[in-house]
């Protein structure tokens, strides 16, 4: 079954990171395809960013998303570019404190920078709250493949940091919202 | 034993040149190609080969050349503006038979365009964009997979008919991620030396001289003018240089269905979509979408020398639909080959691919 994944945020907040740790989960530790692309041009630093993952059990054909199941959005901007129109039946995360608004579809307030910020410190780890949060919400990668992936992915003496944050993210995303 | 990695095209693009044996890359980072300048950078000096950065793309290909009469396998990436600086010095590889590879990760033109977003406009540029009458071998992956294998291909291509030989990717797929699996080892088909007795430029019956590398011995003098078989220029003699460039574009022309790479699939449909690079993604979607329709495809691996016989294995094709990012440049191709069937261009601009809706509704209106 494919599945189609949009992140959108301001670019520094590490949102074409996640996609490339997601991919990363699926295709190597799950053992299933996936596609990772994004929107690249001046939007990467401080306008809406944005990067998308289909992932299948086949081999992807047509490699960008045509109609997204799971957005996560991460800024009003890009809430108002990539997330305002996402139809009724996906699924969005929104972080709680940067979104203002909120979608017509199922959505989940997940407080990601917050808790980067007060319980873990560092604001920088909201990326991967999200994540965390994004796995056990929707189940599409496996618990064990995104902590492989993020390990592969994070800076040699951050990985304590970065699964403290992924780990409080799962639980962030095993809540009850709405 | 093949390792597994989630990897982005353009740095699939360097493993396959890593794994090609390259060890020599000049350059000029230039987007979207730049991921590659900056791996090649990183990986060059570790695996004992040399990375320059040049002052510019004509200083690049230039330097390039000059690292391939060494016997180097040599390299560069560019794109747009930056391709464009290089066709002078590549017609000087066609004459000088320098094998080089030459990845250019296409943008939108003409000029400075957009520089971050997709095209497939440089597709004639290629082929005809250095002065003189010339031929070039070009090569189009649409996977990350293909990006690390025709890289490779590439390199033996190049060697093997001594000739620049270009990688004519673009953004889409080079900045796309996905699953690729890495060989331990690929086969490299190393340059043929010249045999004992011959001349310098003396072809042999393939119609390809050996490479006299420098530094082994070769009495070799290299020039861009009209040279006879000891390399000397004679640029005054009509045959001498009507047999030299005749040859130079038969060796590949004439070879043009042993090179060709490609898939046909469902060759009994009358509609027929020809494409290379990533609309080839969007093109097996739309069949996968619909199975119960014949709807035939051929995926073109290798663009140039063109394999116009692939045409005629679509024996009952009545339309070709060529959709490509740019107006129509292989569709022209593709019609001087065919007659009494229809040939579609669905050229698009702008930076992004086909989608697959605008491919079959494509479909049911031709049918």
């Amino acid at each position: 079954m494919r599945h189609e994944v949009l992140f959108s945020g301001f670019g520094g907040q590490g949102i074409i990171l996640s996609a490339v740790i997601l991919g990363r989960a699926a295709a190597l530790y799950d053992n299933k395809h996936a596609v990772q692309t994004q929107v690249y041009g001046p939007e990467a630093r401080g306008g809406a960013s944005m990067s998308a993952v289909v992932i299948d059990d086949e081999p992807i054909l047509y490699p960008k998303v045509k109609s997204p199941d799971i957005y996560v959005i991460m800024s009003q901007q890009g809430f108002e570019k990539y997330g305002a129109a996402a139809p009724p039946s996906a699924m969005m995360l929104l972080d709680s404190e940067l979104v203002l608004e909120r979608p017509a579809c199922r959505y989940r307030e997940i407080a990601a920078t917050n808790e980067a910020k007060d319980a873990l410190g560092r604001v920088i780890v909201a990326n991967i709250v999200m994540l965390g949060a994004v796995v056990t919400a929707t189940g599409i990668v496996s618990r064990e493949a995104i902590e492989q992936a993020v390990l592969d992915s994070v800076p040699k003496g951050t990985e304590d940091l970065n699964m403290a944050a992924l780990r409080r993210g799962f639980e962030l995303g095993e809540e009850e919202s709405n | 034993m093949t390792k597994l990695e989630f990897m982005q095209g353009n740095v699939a693009c360097c493993e396959g040149a890593l794994a090609a044996g390259c060890n020599f890359f000049g350059g000029y980072p230039i987007t979207p190609s730049t991921e590659i300048a900056e791996r090649m950078a990183l990986k060059m000096p570790k695996t004992g080969g040399v990375f320059i950065q040049m002052e510019d793309e004509i200083a690049s290909i230039g330097a390039v050349i000059g690292a391939s009469w060494t016997g180097a396998r040599a390299m560069t990436a560019t794109s747009g503006p930056g391709f464009s600086l290089m066709m002078e010095n590549l017609g000087y590889a066609v004459m000088t038979e320098t094998p080089c590879v030459v990845v250019n990760i296409q943008r939108g033109g003409p000029s400075t365009g957009q520089p971050t977003m997709s095209a497939q406009g440089d597709m004639l540029q290629c082929r005809f964009g250095s002065h003189g009458d010339i031929s070039t071998i070009a090569l189009v992956p649409s996977t990350v997979q293909e990006m690390f294998d025709l890289t490779v291909k590439a390199f033996n291509l190049a060697d093997r008919f001594r000739v620049p030989t270009f990688l004519m990717s673009d953004e889409t797929i080079g900045h796309m991620r996905e699953k690729i699996s890495i060989p331990d080892s690929v086969e490299i088909i190393p340059r043929k030396e010249p045999k004992p007795g011959m001349l310098t430029y003396e072809a042999e019956e393939d119609m390809i001289p050996g490479f006299p590398t420098f530094g082994k011995g070769y009495r070799a003098h290299v020039t861009g003018l009209t040279h006879n078989e000891r390399g000397y220029p004679d640029a005054t003699n009509p045959e001498l240089h009507e047999a030299l460039v005749r040859r130079l574009v038969d060796k590949i022309e004439s070879r043009r269905h042993e090179i060709a790479d490609y898939d046909a699939v469902n060759p009994d449909a009358e509609t027929v979509f020809i494409t290379y690079g990533p609309s080839t993604r969007t093109v097996r979607q739309v069949l996968h979408d619909h199975p119960d329709e014949i709807i035939g495809h051929l995926n073109l691996r290798i663009v140039w020398p063109f394999p116009e016989d692939t045409l005629k294995l679509f024996t009952n094709a009545k339309t070709f639909i060529v959709p490509e990012l740019n107006l129509g440049q292989m569709a022209r191709e593709i019609q001087r080959h065919v007659t009494g069937q229809q040939v579609i261009s669905m050229g698009r601009l702008g930076g992004t691919i086909h989608s697959p809706d605008e491919l079959y509704a494509k479909v049911q209106e031709v049918a």
